[in-house]
């Protein structure tokens, strides 16, 4: 009487098929890897970004110095580079925690009723008060290092992670194939985790990339207002600030970190919205 | 003759399961008369219809060959511009969910006033008057005061006559009618059924009237024209199609009609234990709200009901009857507000949700739709293994009785790793009911788990649960909306209204001599109930 055969359907694509077959993603992660390489072998060819050599003081771009020097006579190349390493570690490092501490507080909140009106109240308080004032207060609280400034970036991030991570449990743990797993006695970890977690990976990765690309502006504002990381590491935001005295004199040293900053975090939007697009083209429709 | 098609072909997209959505179709309407295209879902009907009215995205479902004449003149050969001209003055269509088909943000006076804005020339008053007349004709009550609501203000059925008022305004000669009652309780649907007839009737149009319902063909129909995989494969008058139809499709389709007549019951499958147990539940909605008075809904109200072992007890009501808030107390998904509830002797209805886990098992759910009750992400097999390993059950073992189980419910074991997609609609309520039969439950209560399958698959869905009841002897709850499906699987009957249990009996007691006034009206209201279908 029963129909046994089974509905034939296509292969799921590969991944990578489905990377390749997006433009902007494609883009985006070149642009990224190549920024990503530069950052991590590039100080083994260059000098120092924190040697003097008041020889070459305040030079302009040229075949030896390609970013020219700033008037310590440190090369700028070298140093944006660095920067580059700093700027790309405090991103990824912040979209990382941001995310694990949001995934985890968004499935309580979602879950457990009881902890939904504490959390969100927190949660709705941190987002009243400004990111990048919120972070100076904390860095003033604790100190400037790399640790306390990654630290001061996640905080603010935070709220918006549990906000998306609450909404898709609410949806959800209303599917019937969550109710199916509670009549059939699951506990409440095992209904967390293989029903509701696998649900709000999709959009996860996607909010990850864009905590990544504030992380980084917020970074660089941070030391261009000389709140960030100690000043004698050369980030791009202490760079920017430095050059900001002499900037009518040599343009070059705020153009050139700018610029890497502009476009490491534009790679990383495009990145962000090719996921988007290839993860859930339903909203990509809509947008 | 006011609708000829003839040869119609439209392809669909590359990578569809098929090449064409409708295949070589002809056929037509004469002025006044009702002719209903009827077949299962993805049998190209609405397809159908949709091209005559120029409403599909031609990019994607291109029409290749043919000819739709509408008195006379071929509409595709029409732009867009044109077809806007026949849309609504020469053709009127009603579509099935009438809350999304109109605007919730204008007032349903003004949404048909905007028909004769375009396509008349009437000033203000007389746009007024022809709407007023026009929602008389449909029996709206109070039409000056329905002119100034929203579609939110008005119930499913006042909302459908609003459509019907709507395509009827500039008075076309043909009514495309799409599903126009699938979404309405059954009351409603007889009532808008009467309403259609009485109007095409007055009013002389053709109607092309779409659905998959063999009730609603048996009302209203004059002719019958049935699909299959995008290609008629016969048509008929009523009389002809519904007593003595040629193709073996169109037999199978009407052979899987449920009849409403229950058949006699040998109650030798019910048992002398009594399983379940409630007493005088109630489910009361709402908070008390924080900021002034909170609202409360009473969804059940006051239901005392026993189930014996065995014994397959169905729960018959409209929505918004409390049908489903029962079945959902019942397996404690929420928490009943009043009352007790015991099942094989413990009463679950106030235990805490630690000390419920231990009694799961005794009772399982099966959900209304199959594709979203199986977890997408996981394999059939881990679904199944799921609840037996939450009771200590190893894995091989899990793995063992799951297999015996696919094969009862007629899935391939062998399909065990594949994901729920891979199965049909069908299969996935297979694959559901085995998941509940997997824990060895004492009760299974099926929530509308047949409503959204096909009508050929409906009836081996509900031979599936017969058959499983039989062999393994538990009781069975089983909530519906169709009289049909009631009449032919329950043991008992229970009909609510409003929250309340209205009247409770032996199924052929209760639909052979109805007591309660509402009883009665729901089964006068049965579509098609003068048309001999089969018994199960």
């Amino acid at each position: 009487m029963a129909d046994t055969s089974t509905v034939t359907l296509k292969e799921d694509p590969s991944i990578f098929r489905i990377i390749s077959g997006n433009k902007g993603l494609m883009t985006g992660l070149v642009i990224l890897a190549v920024l990503t390489l530069i950052a991590l072998i590039g100080p083994i060819f260059t000098e120092s970004p924190t040697s003097i050599n008041p020889m070459v003081r305040i030079k302009p771009p040229s075949a030896d110095m390609w970013f020219g020097t700033d008037p310590l006579g440190r090369d700028l190349f070298a140093r944006a580079i660095w920067g580059g390493r700093i700027s790309l570690s405090v991103g990824v490092a912040v979209a990382i925690v941001a995310v694990g501490f949001g995934l985890l507080l968004g499935l309580l909140a979602g879950y457990i009723r009881v902890l939904d009106a504490i959390i969100m109240r927190v949660m709705d308080g941190l987002m009243a008060i400004p990111g990048i004032l919120l972070a100076i207060a904390l860095i003033s609280l604790t100190g400037a290092s790399l640790f306390t400034v990654i630290v001061a970036i996640t905080i603010p991030e935070i709220p918006r992670v549990v906000r998306l991570v609450r909404s898709v449990v609410l949806t959800v743990r209303e599917e019937a194939y969550v109710e199916a797993a509670i009549a059939a006695g699951t506990k409440l970890p095992g209904i967390m985790i293989r029903h509701i977690l696998p649900n709000t990976i999709a959009p996860l990765i996607v909010q990850a990339t864009y905590v990544c690309a504030s992380a980084m502006l917020t970074e660089s504002i941070l030391g261009f207002l000389g709140a960030g990381i100690p000043p004698e590491i050369p980030s791009w935001g202490n760079i920017m600030s430095e050059g900001r005295t002499y900037f009518q004199l040599c343009p070059w040293i705020i153009f050139f970190p700018g610029v890497a900053l502009g476009v490491t975090v534009m790679s990383v939007n495009i990145v962000g919205d090719g996921l988007r697009d290839t993860l859930d083209p339903r909203i990509a429709k809509k947008m | 003759m006011v609708l000829k098609i003839e040869n119609l072909t439209v392809k669909l997209p590359k990578g569809a399961d098929r090449e064409f959505a409708i295949e070589d179709v002809s056929l037509h309407v004469d002025k006044g008369e009702i002719v209903c295209v009827v077949g299962e879902s993805g049998s190209g009907k609405s397809v159908t219809a949709f091209t005559i009215m120029g409403l599909i995205p031609r990019k994607e479902l291109t029409p290749v060959a043919g000819k739709i004449l509408l008195e006379g003149e071929d509409l595709l050969t029409k732009d867009n511009s044109e077809m806007r001209k026949f849309r609504g003055s020469r053709i009127g269509m009603i579509f099935q969910e009438p809350m999304t088909a109109l605007n919730p943000v204008m007032k349903v006076g003004r949404q048909i006033e905007e028909l004769l804005t375009i396509h008349t020339k009437h000033n203000e008053q007389e746009r007024k008057k022809i709407i007023l007349e026009a929602m008389d004709a449909v029996k709206l009550p109070d039409p000056t005061k329905i002119f100034n609501t929203y579609p939110h203000q008005l119930s499913g059925g006042q909302r459908q006559r609003i459509m019907i008022a709507m395509a009827l305004v500039l008075e076309p000669n043909l009514l495309i009618a799409d599903e126009p009652t699938t979404a309405l309780d059954v009351t409603t649907q007889a009532e808008v059924l009467t309403l259609v007839k009485e109007i095409q009737r007055i009013k002389g149009m053709g109607v092309l009237f779409i659905t998959h319902d063999f009730g609603v063909v048996a009302d209203i129909a004059d002719r019958v024209v049935v699909m299959q995989n995008g290609l008629v494969v016969e048509e008929g008058t009523r009389d002809k199609i519904l007593h003595s139809p040629e193709h073996p499709y169109t037999q199978m389709l009407i052979n899987s009609v449920p009849s409403l007549d229950p058949p006699d019951r040998s109650m030798e499958n019910v048992q002398d234990t009594k399983v379940v147990e409630m007493s005088s539940v109630h489910k009361t909605y709402g908070s008390l709200g924080i900021f002034g008075k909170g609202r409360t809904v009473k969804a059940v109200q006051d239901v005392s009901l026993d189930l014996h072992g065995g014994e397959l007890v169905g729960i018959v009501g409209e929505s918004g009857s409390g049908k489903s808030t029962l079945a959902r107390c019942l397996v404690r998904l929420i928490d009943p507000t009043e009352g007790s509830i015991t099942i094989n002797g413990k009463n679950i209805s106030t235990l805490s949700r630690g000390l419920l886990r231990p009694h799961r098992s005794e009772f399982q759910i099966v959900f209304q739709d199959p594709y979203r009750s199986l977890n997408p992400r996981r394999t059939i097999e881990q679904s199944l293994i799921e609840g037996p390993m939450n009771f200590g059950m190893g894995r091989t073992e899990a793995v063992a009785k799951a297999r015996e189980v696919l094969e009862i419910v007629g899935i391939s074991p062998d399909a065990m790793g594949r994901f729920p997609h891979q199965f049909s609609g069908g299969q996935r309520q297979r694959i559901c009911i085995a998941r509940a039969v997997v824990m060895e439950p004492k009760l299974i209560v099926a929530d509308e788990a047949v409503s959204a399958l096909d009508v050929s698959v409906q009836r081996q869905v509900l031979d599936l649960f017969l058959d499983i009841r039989q062999r393994f002897g538990m009781a069975m709850l089983f909530i519906t909306h169709d009289l049909r499906v009631a009449a032919q699987v329950c043991d008992r009957v229970v009909v609510m209204q409003h929250g309340k249990v209205v009247e409770q009996g032996k199924t052929t007691d209760v639909y052979n001599n109805p007591q309660h006034p509402y009883t009665q009206e729901l089964l006068a209201a049965a579509p098609g109930r003068d048309v001999k279908f089969n018994q199960l």
